[in-house]
């Protein structure tokens, strides 16, 4: 068999999405031998056509099918249709991302065990180990270019990044440095270095910055056995009387629904399109949608506690110059509960054009106050935090009551509300920030609160039993033995780090072990 | 259809003294709104030029940048006129939303108020109804998406056809 695939051909493994899960997933399967159909709803658009534009490539690359809010979040009250920032396009969310890649720590991965029942909070144990990914994570590093692994330079040190380094001196962290990043220090994989640019949000123009756009998808479709066909927005996933799902049902280019059959689905629409996809697959013998027997589909929305600083200092800093996330101070990661929260954060760096600085920088802000701080910008450094928020079942990506989308679907509606954990920590990371700024001469600083959720986790999680989440180890749901989920809302918790690198982890075991399940004729 | 044009010659000194109003930095002559140094002018087609004239000087209390001349802010409003060419409810809106910051200034108008904190005090009044949102959400893109603003703000824009910044000064900085 090769590419492309016909819609009766129910042999293929398909996978609804092309990002970080869904493409390397897609790759992964494909050098196997395996013949892949990856269902994309954006469009193909070359790293050639991204936009050096902050507005002008928000229109190319965002998700803005309409989505509703609700919670006590400020983005509900602020961007009350936006709750996330995220790609709608071939690469998904690599396109746009920074390209921080950590690994998660180990006693991220038992947080019950470690931080202990934490009121009004949904913690649970991963059913997978930092031991049982170790050699994943490394095939990830290596795969993705990851800086200051595999024999790779980190990079150079910008503006901003300079303030931070100086700052964290100053104040005592030890561990400050310029990130382990999915950036081209140097040529490497057939794409050239980082240009400091300044656009990473905006797609590389380069390609020095890892995207499943221009290595994974094209790697894949090398072998032959890897379809991506864009413009294909998944509809709904049916299944048979067994109970076994057997085909997707998309919107082509045209609008026309078409179905493909498929031996394997795997979904990785990231963690709002996910759930939503399993929910609206509904059926008489699924009423709670797909792989929902434990109730949690669409639950436990974590988005990272996020927030950042920004700071204004008596010379020019230009901090747009260069990578966005330039830097990173890793010591406040550690659970140290005597902080008063449980769970810790990272530190990394953040620069926004003129435009999203506007948009962002104090939503619903106005007056002298506002502008006088707009007037400060070639002098401002900036921050973002990145930390463990608390599960909770009350978080949720819900099926809007009445709004439906233009397929007749009911649209998505995302519910979240801090955690007292997560208000703590964020609190405790204003304060770090701005003594961090203050100590090499900052003369005025912001709490930025919180943008629309560029990281969405949790929706789908994994567990060890069935009743306490919706896929086991593998990603596998337990309810429908070919139904994967492959994207972030498998997290069980968020951790305190950027979680890219763990998606693709994940992606690279799961293409095992679909490999092996398919090869003993289990599945 | 909302034109802006530059020099607009012919207003004579005297129709300038004749048409000015106290205390309004901007003239209004026929449907078009004037900046006093006659470098620019606006003509309105949906909007009552009055209106259109207030919205500038409030889209400036809104984001107030001293050094910015106003040309900036009436490029940033131009779209409430053509928005309220086609849609009824947005121009009712506009208009509602000037006429009622006008009642609460007095006597002269919002434009006659010449102390900014007079009217800043007003706009606290109204921060949360519709008009006042709409105008502001508008502005945060309209105002500072221009990009013969941003270098006023030190902000350099694309990067890519110059080759990034790698030699650009991405790492330049001296004071620390």
């Amino acid at each position: 068999m090769a590419a492309p695939y016909d819609l009766n051909d129910g042999s293929v493994v398909v996978i609804i999405g092309s990002g970080a899960g869904g493409g390397t997933l897609g790759n992964e399967l494909a050098q196997k031998g395996i013949d892949v159909v990856v269902l994309e709803a954006g469009a193909r658009i070359e790293h050639e056509d991204f936009i050096n534009d902050e507005w002008d490539s928000f229109s190319q690359l965002a998700w803005l099918d309409h989505r509703t809010t609700g919670g006590g979040w400020r983005v509900s009250k602020d961007f009350p249709n936006l709750p996330a920032w995220i790609v709608k396009a071939v690469g998904g969310t690599t396109t746009h991302w920074a390209g921080a890649s950590l690994r998660f720590q180990e006693h991220e991965f038992k947080t019950l065990t470690n931080y202990g029942k934490v009121e009004g909070a949904n913690l649970l144990d991963w059913p997978v180990t930092l031991a049982e990914l170790e050699p994943y994570y490394a095939k990830a590093e290596d795969k993705m270019g990851v800086t200051r692994t595999n024999g790779i330079e980190g990079l150079p040190g910008n503006n901003n990044f300079k303030i931070l380094k100086a700052g964290a001196d100053k104040v005592g962290y030890k561990e400050c440095h310029t990130g382990n990043m999915a950036i081209n220090s140097a040529d490497r994989d057939d794409r050239m270095s980082c240009q400091q640019t300044g656009f990473c949000f905006q797609g590389c123009k380069w390609g020095a910055k890892w995207s499943t756009l221009y290595t994974e998808i094209p790697k894949g479709e090398a072998t032959g056995r890897l379809e991506v066909r864009p413009n294909s927005h998944v509809v709904k996933i049916e299944h048979d009387d067994s109970g076994k799902v057997t085909a997707v049902v998309y919107a082509d280019k045209d609008g026309k629904l078409q179905s493909q059959k498929a031996r394997i689905i795997c979904v990785a629409g990231n963690s709002i399109e996910s759930p939503r996809l399993l929910l609206n697959s509904a059926s008489s013998k699924y009423p709670d949608g797909l792989a929902n027997s434990s109730g949690q589909v669409g639950k436990n929305y974590m988005r990272h506690t996020t927030g950042s600083v920004y700071a204004v200092f008596e010379k020019p800093v230009h901090f747009y110059r260069g990578t966005t996330m330039a830097g990173i101070v890793r010591d406040e990661a550690k659970h140290d509960p005597s902080r008063g929260f449980v769970g810790g954060y990272e530190l990394e760096t953040l620069a926004l054009g003129v435009p999203f600085m506007a948009a962002f920088l104090d939503p619903g802000g106005w007056g002298r106050p506002f502008a006088s701080a707009m007037d400060s910008y070639a002098n401002m450094a900036g921050l973002w935090i990145v930390g463990e928020d608390m599960p909770q079942e009350q978080n949720a990506v819900k099926l809007h009551g009445e709004l439906k989308d233009k397929y007749g679907m009911p649209i998505p509606d995302v519910w979240f509300t801090d955690h007292p954990n997560d208000t703590a920590m964020r609190n405790h990371a204003y304060k770090q920030g701005e003594s961090l700024y203050a100590a090499v001469g900052a003369t005025r600083s912001f709490p930025t609160p919180p943008y629309p959720s560029t990281h969405n986790l949790g929706t789908n999680r994994m567990s060890e039993k069935a009743q306490d989440g919706v896929v086991n180890k593998w990603g596998q749901t337990h309810d429908i033995k070919n139904l994967f989920v492959s994207d972030g809302s498998q997290f069980t918790t968020g951790a305190a780090e950027n979680p890219t690198l763990t998606i693709v982890t994940l992606a690279i075991r799961q293409a095992d072990y679909i490999a092996k399940e398919m090869g003993a004729g289990s599945i | 259809m909302t034109t802006i044009y530059e020099q607009r010659p012919g207003l004579s000194r005297r129709e300038l003294l004749k048409r000015g109003t106290i205390g309004a930095a901007l003239i209004i002559s026929g449907r078009a709104v004037i900046s006093p140094d006659k470098a620019w002018g606006m003509e309105t087609t949906a909007l009552k030029p009055e209106t259109m004239a207030t919205l500038i000087k409030l889209a400036r209390d809104i984001y107030p940048h001293d050094t910015v001349a106003d040309r900036f802010y009436a490029i940033a409003v131009k779209g409430h006129d053509t928005k309220a060419g086609t849609d009824a409810a947005h121009k009712e809106l506009i208009e509602a939303g000037i006429a009622d910051l006008d009642k609460r200034a007095g006597e002269g108008g919002y434009r006659g108020l010449g102390w900014e904190d007079d009217r800043v005090k007003i706009l606290h009044d109204i921060e949360s109804t519709p008009f006042f949102q709409a105008v502001r959400g508008d502005l945060v893109v309209s105002f500072y998406n221009q990009k013969e603003l941003w270098s006023h703000f030190g902000y350099e824009g694309e990067s890519y056809s110059k080759g990034g910044y790698i030699t650009r000064g991405f790492d330049d900085i001296e004071w620390l």
